[in-house]
């Protein structure tokens, strides 16, 4: 009979409007996220870009300067004490005299677990570790550590803030294992990372922000599409030739950008292009490359604000509710 | 009163009901009291230091017949050094707040249920605990050296000391909050000797200048305090008032910072 939608559950992470101002400087600038329970999402910028002024505010730690946090419909600070927000922070915020397993059961205990702390360094892959000091850690040793901190509340929503600067591959492919085993529970993981290998990896969706604002959000491959397509590249006797055959491209559709006396076009009708190229210009040394995320990163966060959100139907700024 | 719990729509992970704490956390402050035990440098100071001073400067065999008040000269010399003891181990204790501060560790705390007073209120309960180990190892290393002074003496000083050591925990969080945290204690550390010099601590103040800026620092007065059951003078009012006006700025500036560090930006 009924055959309307189930009510939508709780957004795990909904900001709204969200701004942050350190005097002059206009660190988050009208954030709007939400995120939906069991959604694992890399939160990917540049530094400055606000990812960890952003994070702060969703911790309670620090107040938005206007706009509102909500974390499974509570505030911040409800949530935090109530155990269903947790997050691994970039550095500190650990005491280097005390042993592995002694800083998990103090956090545990201050959430009113007593029990075993075994079972969350073996989550975190550091069992081995429950006696060492914690000053004795390695880099890598001390995140996989302050993850298994951040368990003990068996938090609904976990926020990492950069987790694996500093690591070594091995140390990132090990604590990435350890955090997607953890979110094949069911777990909302959403992570602020540079590492564009990383968003491209581990999260199911990618926010990309930059200037305090989100400037795209979609799957991997989704901000791989919209943002370029194909790389082509061809050399020309002279900087003229070149530039004559870029003035041509860029009045059909394909702007071209000449360096010296190569071509470079991106576009997403690469054969055409080429096609053009090859036939009809005396273009030599053609070169056709799938665009990596970094070129989608760099354009989409170097062009600042993107005021035209809603000019091209398929960027991946349409409303996040439509992905997955 | 009510038995009905409200479980709330959960994504699946059950979670006991378990109390958190919301005062202090015993398992909290076991763990600081194992991590004093452990610092040996803290052991030096608080429990090694104090003793051996009193055997460096107490034990001469004149003062064991000069006459200090109900006892000894003895006495007084380990009475001083108890309260220097309890001072230097409660300035540390407050102090160490700043190196957590300054390793992200309060920022931690403040992701957990744990009140940030209740965290203060931790480590100066194990620093008070350490204090009064610190007092009564100096004073048991002493009665073996012939200190004499009535049990009454014995017991108001070494409690006056435990107390009044209180306020400088309070100085210890204070300069903690306001000082580089990497080198807090090697500040502290001389200026605590040279307010000890100014207490008549280590050697008697006499008359002069420095004796009459001595009495406005703060370990004068406590130090005053502290030897009143020796000596059988009594509180004197320039002493007490001296105790509570510093009591006042160091507890005050400890709140300030406190409320300062603690407030969301």
């Amino acid at each position: 009979m009924d055959t309307t939608a189930p009510a939508p559950a709780t957004l795990a992470l909904e900001l709204r409007g969200l701004h942050k101002s350190f005097g002059d400087v206009h660190a988050v600038d009208g954030l709007d996220l939400d995120v939906r329970p069991g959604e694992v999402v890399a939160f990917l910028g540049p530094n400055g870009a606000g990812k960890t002024t952003t994070i702060d505010m969703v911790l309670g730690l620090s107040d938005p300067t206007a706009g509102d946090v909500r974390v499974f419909g509570s505030t911040p600070a409800e949530a935090i004490a109530a155990g269903r927000v947790a997050a691994v922070m970039q550095t500190g915020g650990l005491l280097k005299d005390i042993t592995v397993a002694e800083t998990v059961a103090l956090t545990a205990s201050l959430f009113g677990n007593r029990g075993p702390v075994l079972p969350f360094l073996e989550r975190a892959g550091i069992a081995e570790l429950a006696g060492r000091r914690v000053g004795r850690c390695s880099g890598g040793q001390q995140q996989r550590l302050r993850f298994a901190m951040a368990l003990v509340s068996e938090p609904d929503l976990l926020l990492l803030d950069e987790p694996t600067t500093g690591m070594d591959v091995e140390g990132r492919r090990d604590f990435w294992a350890a955090i997607r085993a953890d979110a094949a529970a069911g777990r909302t993981v959403v992570f602020a990372t540079h590492y564009l290998d990383e968003a491209d990896a581990y999260a199911d969706r990618i926010v990309l922000v930059a200037g305090g604002r989100v400037v795209a959000d979609g799957s991997a491959a989704e901000i791989k599409n919209v943002a370029s397509g194909r790389v082509l590249s061809a050399s020309f006797a002279t900087p003229e030739l070149a530039h004559d055959a870029a003035r041509d491209l860029t009045s059909s559709g394909s702007p071209a950008e000449v360096r010296g006396t190569r071509l470079i076009v991106r576009t997403s009708a690469s054969d055409d292009v080429a096609r053009h190229l090859l036939t009809a210009t005396s273009a030599h040394d053609l070169e056709v490359g799938a665009s990596s995320l970094e070129d989608a990163f760099v354009r989409l966060t170097s062009s600042g604000r993107t005021d035209d959100r809603t000019d091209d139907p398929t960027s991946p700024t349409a409303p996040t509710g439509a992905h997955r | 009163m009510s038995t009905i719990s409200a479980p709330g729509a959960r994504g699946g992970s059950a979670r006991p009901a378990a109390s958190v704490p919301r005062g202090i956390s015993r398992t909290y402050l076991v763990l600081e009291l194992r991590r004093l035990v452990r610092n040996r440098r803290t052991l030096v100071f608080s429990l090694v230091m104090p003793p051996v001073f009193f055997l460096i400067f107490g034990t001469s065999p004149a003062y064991a017949h000069q006459s200090a008040g109900r006892g000894n000269v003895t006495a007084y010399v380990l009475v001083s050094m108890a309260l220097y003891g309890a001072i230097l181990t409660a300035t540390a204790g407050g102090a160490s707040v700043s190196v957590e501060r300054a390793q992200g560790w309060t920022r931690q705390l403040r992701l957990t249920p744990l009140r940030p007073s209740a965290y203060i209120a931790t480590k100066l309960a194990a620093t008070m605990a350490l204090s009064a180990v610190s007092i009564a190892v100096t004073l048991a290393v002493g009665s073996l050296r012939d200190p004499q002074m009535p049990l009454s003496a014995w017991v108001g000083c070494a409690l006056v000391a435990w107390v009044g050591s209180v306020v400088f925990a309070a100085f210890g969080l204070f300069m903690g909050y306001l000082l580089p945290a990497e080198n807090v204690m090697q500040i502290l550390g001389p200026g605590l000797a040279l307010l000890s010099f100014a207490g008549g601590l280590f050697i008697p103040l006499g008359d002069g200048l420095f004796a009459d800026i001595a009495r406005f620092t703060p370990t004068y007065g406590l130090a005053e305090l502290t030897r009143a059951p020796l000596t059988g003078d009594g509180f004197t009012l320039a002493a007490v008032a001296n105790v509570l006006v510093w009591t006042a700025v160091f507890a005050g500036g400890a709140a300030w910072r406190f409320r300062k560090d603690t407030a969301r930006v």
